[in-house]
């Protein structure tokens, strides 16, 4: 009893600050389900490799940073040039990645109609190829990234500091999240991408070009990765197997908030996130890993269409 | 311009010049944090020596065999073309067709494929008397056996039961840590006292293996296929947290203490294996024979009919008796069986073992091996093994310049997509498997189809 009291009361005096930055990871899990989600959506298959997509946007923003900042302490101004353009770098080389892999690893089969097991190994080969190829070419150490702005408290809440880190994931993650959700939801090119998911043949018949629209499908999905593959380093820097664990995590969010389904995915992040900064209260540091995990396994037994249900081509 | 790049020859003899460029970099010098080219620049700025005869840039030979690759599968088809021609035209070339079937049927004869078994495994035996170098004599039976061991266990479950299991090394971790366990390596009192018959450690990691492969199997056996796979991926991650952080059940990072060679004393019977890896060569390689003996008769009996069902087409199997969770925990269970004495030669040759022997690399390792040699073929399996980890081990001992041992994985990663494009059924696939694969390529096939159009609806009538 007294275990779980002590427990608690530590939840009590941490709560807020748990709060933020569970919602902030929260936010870089939505990020990365969303891709996920939407592959899913229109390919019925689980992107395995989609962690290796945060990852090089990751190192391709790093080394940006790299140069772009140097040894100095940016102002301001030079703060929001950086960031832009490191989530430019991040974005682009994710979505490339993505669009690349569909090419090579997915389409291929495609054409042949493989069965889907072929596509599960297909994805994890892909996957390792690709984070040991960038082990191979960036080196097997942890590289720290130089922060592109001054990580200041910038106002407190309850007693729990927010810092400029936490600014930045929240807007930049809210602005990427609503534009998507606008995008598919309203644009000629959400509309093909929802008329796929729904029904692929009916949608070729209608006029809309398949190949197309799932490259574009890869290349969005791709682009919110890569760009919550630079968020998520700009702490702790790159290393080449740093997609795996997020990326497990994130795809337990997508599954939590129902596959297929974007707003699932955001709320799945976002749950996920809370849970797991939460959990930092109850479990030994060590294996913080396995309550995302668990939430996984539980949600898949109990209730696996997830919270909104697998809303797979009705999305938005 | 446009034209010119629509066109299927020019885009693929773009495609194989980035395979060539990929290769050249795949095949190069490391690069590191703080100077992220230098790999790539030093790929096609640095020069090899070809078996002594001539020393050139590595790109102009990679793009020389690219050329050579792309004439000789031209002429190839120009050759098939005309020879087409010719035996539709009928004459000398259809009674030369007719002649190789008798044959074929005479190499496919039982007792013929008996007599193969038979010469390799008579080969098998005499191997340490022809390699009797002892450090290369353990590479092999840890190398080597060990991991066929493990592919064919995993061939259980990946290809006859059709389960993608990613988190295989959890049986082998078992194997190995329950083997710590009873002979008293592990800070774990062991639960009884096997000082001199360590060899029981075998029947008792065999069983605890396939204990765990049921308690793993029942929760997540219900899932579809790709969520077991992500699924089974998290609990192989699992036990390897488990493994690293368990300090007073595991021995932690620094893993366990020494872990005594296999030993009999029963009355009279009393041997020791020792340094000597010949003794544990035998072993193994009685216990491969073993499980593949049991092996093949299972993927013939019943339950093997059952597993066959279920991979095909879950649903029907269902609807004719056979209860799917049922046969996918057996397969489960009977697959873990050989991870986990595989597991126990590891722990008692290798003296102790520490929780990174237990990553997702490893099974990824051991899927490439079966995915290589063709998924639900045994035989296909064993030789798959062989070539890929004799490869391995060669790599492992004369590494070519430029090499790291971890660059095998991005290897293996490249082979396991290469396979999926070209020959998804493996090098050597079982019969029943590759008509499976070619059914529903052709479209032919009742369910498991993913393709960009059609299954989409019958996905969803599965999930309401």
């Amino acid at each position: 009893m007294s275990y779980f009291s002590s427990h608690f009361t530590t939840l009590g005096h941490e709560f807020w600050g748990l709060l933020v930055g569970g919602i902030a990871n929260g936010i870089i899990y939505a990020m990365v389900a969303i891709g996920y989600t939407m592959v899913y959506g229109v390919l019925r298959l689980i992107n395995f490799a989609h962690s290796e997509i945060f990852m090089s946007g990751a190192f391709a923003s790093f080394f940006l940073m790299k140069v772009l900042v140097g040894n100095s302490t940016p102002n301001a101004f030079e703060s929001v040039v950086y960031l832009i353009v490191g989530i430019l770098a991040g974005g682009i080389v994710g979505a490339v990645m993505a669009v690349g892999l569909e090419r090579v690893a997915y389409r291929p089969l495609r054409r042949r109609h493989a069965p889907k097991l072929a596509y599960l190994i297909s994805a994890i080969g892909a996957s390792y190829f690709i984070y040991n190829f960038v082990g191979k070419e960036f080196g097997r150490i942890n590289l720290s990234i130089d922060s592109p702005f001054i990580n200041n408290t910038v106002f407190t809440i309850f007693g729990a500091a927010v810092q400029t880190y936490y600014i930045v994931i929240f807007v930049v993650g809210l602005i990427m999240l609503v534009s998507l959700e606008r995008l598919v939801a309203t644009s000629k090119l959400g509309r093909g991408i929802r008329a796929v998911a729904q029904d692929a043949e009916t949608a070729s018949l209608m006029g809309v070009n398949i190949d197309r629209t799932i490259a574009v499908t890869f290349m969005l999905g791709g682009f919110l990765g890569g760009v919550a593959g630079f968020l998520y380093s700009i702490p702790i820097g790159v290393v080449y197997t740093m997609g795996f664990t997020p990326a497990l995590k994130a795809f337990s969010a997508a599954v939590l908030g129902g596959i297929g389904n974007l707003r699932g995915a955001v709320l799945g992040g976002l749950l996920l996130g809370i849970v797991e900064s939460f959990s930092v209260a109850f479990v030994n540091g060590a294996y913080i890993d396995v309550v995302a995990f668990a939430v996984l396994v539980l949600v898949l037994m109990f209730r696996p269409t997830g919270i909104l249900g697998e809303r797979l081509g009705r999305s938005a | 311009m446009k034209d010119l790049w629509q066109n299927p020859r020019v885009k693929r003899i773009g495609a194989i010049m980035l395979i060539a460029v990929l290769v050249t970099v795949m095949t190069g010098p490391e690069g590191n944090g703080a100077e992220p080219t230098a790999g790539f620049t030093g790929s096609f700025a640095a020069q090899a020596s070809f078996f002594g005869i001539f020393t050139v840039q590595r790109w102009i030979v990679f793009s020389l065999l690219t050329l050579i690759v792309v004439g000789a599968i031209a002429l190839a088809k120009f050759v098939h073309r005309s020879w087409n021609d010719r035996a539709h035209r009928g004459g000398s070339d259809a009674s030369a067709m007719s002649t190789r079937t008798p044959l074929r049927r005479r190499l496919d004869m039982k007792s013929s494929r008996y007599v193969f078994y038979v010469i390799v495994l008579v080969l098998a035996i005499f191997l340490p008397h022809v390699i009797t170098d002892n450090s290369w004599q353990t590479q092999i039976v840890q190398q080597i056996l060990v991991y066929i061991l493990l592919a064919i266990g995993l061939n259980v479950v990946t290809g006859f039961a059709g389960l993608l299991d990613l988190g295989f090394v959890a049986f082998y971790a078992i194997g190995a840590y329950t083997t710590a366990w009873v002979t008293g390596a592990l800070p774990t009192p062991p639960p009884f006292h096997m000082q001199f018959n360590t060899f029981f450690a075998i029947p008792f990691a065999i069983a605890l293996a396939m204990l765990c492969g049921v308690l793993i199997g029942l929760p997540t056996l219900r899932l579809r296929g790709d969520y077991l796979a992500i699924v089974t991926l998290g609990f192989g991650e699992i036990i390897y947290l488990f493994a690293n952080n368990l300090f007073g059940i595991t021995g932690g990072a620094t893993g366990t203490r020494e872990i005594p060679f296999l030993s009999i004393h029963l009355g009279s019977l009393k041997y020791l294996w020792g340094l000597n890896p010949v003794p544990y060569y035998y072993l193994t390689l009685g216990f491969v024979v073993l499980f593949l003996i049991i092996f093949s008769s299972l993927e013939h009996s019943r339950v093997g009919r059952a597993w066959v069902a279920i991979r095909e087409d879950e649903i029907a199997a269902e609807s004719l008796g056979i209860n799917p969770l049922k046969y996918k925990v057996m397969a489960f269970a009977i697959g873990a069986a050989s991870a986990g004495f595989a597991g126990v030669i590891t722990a008692s040759q290798t003296l102790f073992v520490t929780p990174p022997t237990f990553t997702l690399q490893f099974s990824i390792n051991i899927l490439v091996l079966v995915i290589f040699g063709g998924m639900g073929s045994i035989i296909g399996v064993v030789l798959g093994g062989l070539f890929i980890q004799i490869f391995v081990v060669y790599l492992e001992h004369s590494p070519p310049s430029g090499y790291n041992s971890q660059d095998l994985y991005m290897y293996l990663g490249a082979l396991l997509v290469v396979m999926m494009i070209f020959r998804p059924a493996g090098l050597f696939p079982s019969r029943r498997r590759r008509r499976e694969i070619d059914q529903i390529e052709a479209g032919t096939a009742p369910d498991a189809v993913l393709t960009d159009v059609g299954p989409h609806n019958r996905v969803q009538e599965e999930m309401s």
